[in-house]
């Protein structure tokens, strides 16, 4: 009975922990398949402050959103999805949930009501046979037990928090009469329904145009202070990421390659594969000459049920030297205080281009 | 401010028709509307019907035995028992909708909740509930109702039960199929992430959208039932006399095919009507609830 239960902070006002919303340590989730076991993620380790946000940056299929499905148990079940490592979130009434290995039973309190997500897709997120309202008003009931009109007033009232004009009457519309950016302002509105603890956004702003990106990223802002949420912010965007962040992780292959505040990655980014993002980031107004082909990381992300040797980024990094860089995964090493890079080179490479 | 004036003007000015496009795609669709009023013509028949005729379904009348159609009281004309034919064809009608709506909806429930739980928990329970659905389809139905129906006391409940057994498989594959794939989309991984727990995002969230293969499949369904009923009857393993329906109006009819054969004809029309009907009705709603076919 005692592991169903959640655990319970003892003495939660002493030291630093007290404002770390989530700790994941060695966060490991690897996928069955046909050719054997792909590991997504590998010994990702974080922790996440009220109020904070963290980017996680990367390419497709670098697992940043296995992260983040994993964090809340959504990928597929145990023979064909293991997760393993600790992650600890702590609810806004002071409980603390462990998130590895907890029963499907208290995973379900803990989505939607301490942590929630916001997938890329408004248009396809949402159930297309019921009504706005009814899908806010589920969320509603499902945590929080409210009904009738109880729940229509609090959903309308979250529509007007997102920014949605006359609430009272988006309640009664089908998702598909209303455009994507609206879509997604109902998305976020479910997703902070229950006052989450943590959101998670999973490039939220992707399928949208950049107009409405703007205004999303704005919201997701602004009630993010209002409600003292911690935030993760997925996204290959590294525009938004400037915007939006407080500090990024970037991801590559699976494993966490540098993190750093925002202004320090932007800065002085250490790692080739970070150094790579930015600069294939257009530029409209740089000092150099016009006309200069787009810069693009050579290759692609390597097949993940067969990893390069070492340093995965290896075959596409301009700083490869054979015999160190193939040798051994290197470790995360502390390049500055708070900004940690895995790369044998680092500080060889730093002043390079 | 004007704009928002005008859309909310103009919301209850539009007909039915118009906010539903599939309803509008049915009643384009003439021969399901003509299967619709048969269909509604038929149940009238049969449910209010034997308050206007002045006959009884079980009344006999020697001195009017085998009369025939048209050429007095008796408009359907009488059996060799001299019953009144529309009064047994209004009686013997409400056993045989009433056996083909009772089945589809036993059979309907047993399909999805088959084709849910297969749908959507896959793998190995997926793969066993399916390869049952599979062995049962294979199986001859017309030979599993009879061999049953021989061992056991026929009534109007067991041949609704035995009709729904023997029909439900198509239902299943049809859901699981749907469930398969609408639980890949994103709304059920969203709804996962608010919290929902699997009962609720199969019947809430899932089911919901599978309804309209559903409603199809079950339209069919119920002239498949009506028909099962009436052989079944006329093989006499069915509904037993003095009970009619038009199964059995149609085995008591076998002697008589010479010197009366209005005794087949008239619950055979009516058997072939109401199936034909049935038919059309699913083919519309077909067209109807298939968006991507709208002109």
């Amino acid at each position: 009975m005692n592991h169903l239960e959640p655990i319970h902070f003892v003495a939660a006002e002493d030291s630093a922990q007290v404002d770390n919303i989530l700790e994941v340590r060695d966060l490991n989730v690897a996928f069955r398949t046909a050719q054997g076991h792909v590991h997504a993620v590998r010994d990702v380790s974080f922790s996440l402050r009220r109020g904070e946000t963290l980017a996680l940056v990367g390419e497709t299929s670098s697992g940043k959103s296995v992260t983040c499905l994993g964090l809340l148990g959504l990928t597929p079940p145990a023979p064909y999805c293991t997760i393993s490592g600790s992650a600890r979130l702590a609810a806004r009434n002071g409980k603390t949930y462990e998130l590895v290995g907890t029963p499907e039973r208290v995973m379900r309190q803990v989505r939607g009501g301490v942590a929630s997500v916001i997938f890329q897709e408004p248009m396809t997120s949402l159930n297309p046979v019921h009504t706005v309202g009814a899908q806010i008003c589920e969320s509603l009931r499902i945590h929080l037990g409210m009904k009738g009109r109880a729940a229509t007033d609090r959903a309308a009232e979250l529509l007007n928090q997102v920014g949605i004009s006359d609430p009272k009457r988006r309640l009664t519309n089908y998702p598909h009469e209303l455009s994507g950016g609206m879509r997604q302002r109902v998305m976020i509105a479910m997703a902070i329904a229950c006052e989450p603890s943590l959101l998670i956004a999973d490039e939220p702003t992707t399928a949208l145009d950049v107009t409405i990106q703007a205004q999303i990223l704005e919201l997701l802002q602004k009630l993010q202070s209002d409600n003292r949420m911690a935030m993760i912010y997925i996204t290959h965007n590294l525009g938004t990421v400037a915007e939006i962040a407080d500090r990024v992780m970037v991801m590559y292959a699976g494993r966490i390659v540098e993190k750093a505040d925002v202004v320090e990655l932007f800065t002085r980014p250490q790692h080739p594969y970070s150094r790579g993002l930015i600069h294939s980031v257009p530029r409209l107004h740089s000092g150099r000459v016009r006309k200069t082909p787009l810069f693009a990381i050579p290759g692609n992300v390597p097949d993940p049920a067969a990893h390069p040797p070492g340093c995965t980024f290896g075959p596409r990094c301009g700083h490869f030297e054979p015999g160190r860089c193939d040798a051994a995964v290197p470790d995360l090493e502390s390049a500055r205080p708070g900004h940690l890079v895995r790369c044998v080179r680092w500080p060889e490479i730093e002043g390079a281009a | 401010m004007s704009a928002t004036q005008t859309v909310s003007l103009a919301v209850p000015r539009r007909s039915l028709a118009q906010r539903y496009p599939a309803l509008r795609r049915f009643l384009r669709h003439k021969p399901a509307l003509l299967g619709l009023c048969v269909v509604v013509f038929m149940t009238l028949f049969s449910f209010a019907g034997p308050w206007v005729i002045p006959f009884n379904a079980t009344d006999t009348d020697i001195r009017a035995r085998l009369m025939e159609p048209f050429a007095g009281a008796h408009v359907l004309g009488t059996d060799p028992l001299g019953r009144d034919v529309l009064a047994r064809l209004m009686y013997a009608g409400r056993i045989s909708l009433s056996v083909g709506f009772a089945a589809t909806a036993l059979s309907v429930l047993i399909g999805v909740l088959v084709g849910l739980v297969a749908g959507f928990y896959r793998g190995a329970v997926g793969a066993v509930l399916m390869r049952f659905v599979d062995a049962m389809l294979c199986f001859p139905s017309i030979f599993l109702l009879l061999a049953i129906a021989a061992l056991i006391e026929p009534s109007v409940t067991s041949i609704v039960v035995l009709i729904a057994m023997a029909s439900w498989m198509e239902v299943a594959r049809v859901v699981e199929g749907q469930i398969r794939s609408l639980r890949e989309r994103d709304f059920a991984l969203a709804a996962e992430s608010l919290g929902a727990g699997d009962i609720r995002i199969m019947f809430r969230e899932l089911l919901p959208n599978a309804v309209a293969p559903i409603v199809v499949a079950a339209t069919l369904n119920i002239a498949h039932a009506i028909l099962s009923e009436s052989y079944i009857s006329f093989l006499g393993y069915g509904i037993h006399p003095p009970t009619p329906s038009w199964g059995n109006m149609l085995e008591n009819a076998q002697s008589y095919l010479t010197n009366a054969p209005w005794l087949a004809i008239v619950p055979g029309v009516a058997i072939t009507l109401t199936v034909t009907s049935f038919n059309f009705i699913g083919d519309g709603l077909r067209d109807a609830l298939d968006a991507k076919l709208d002109r």
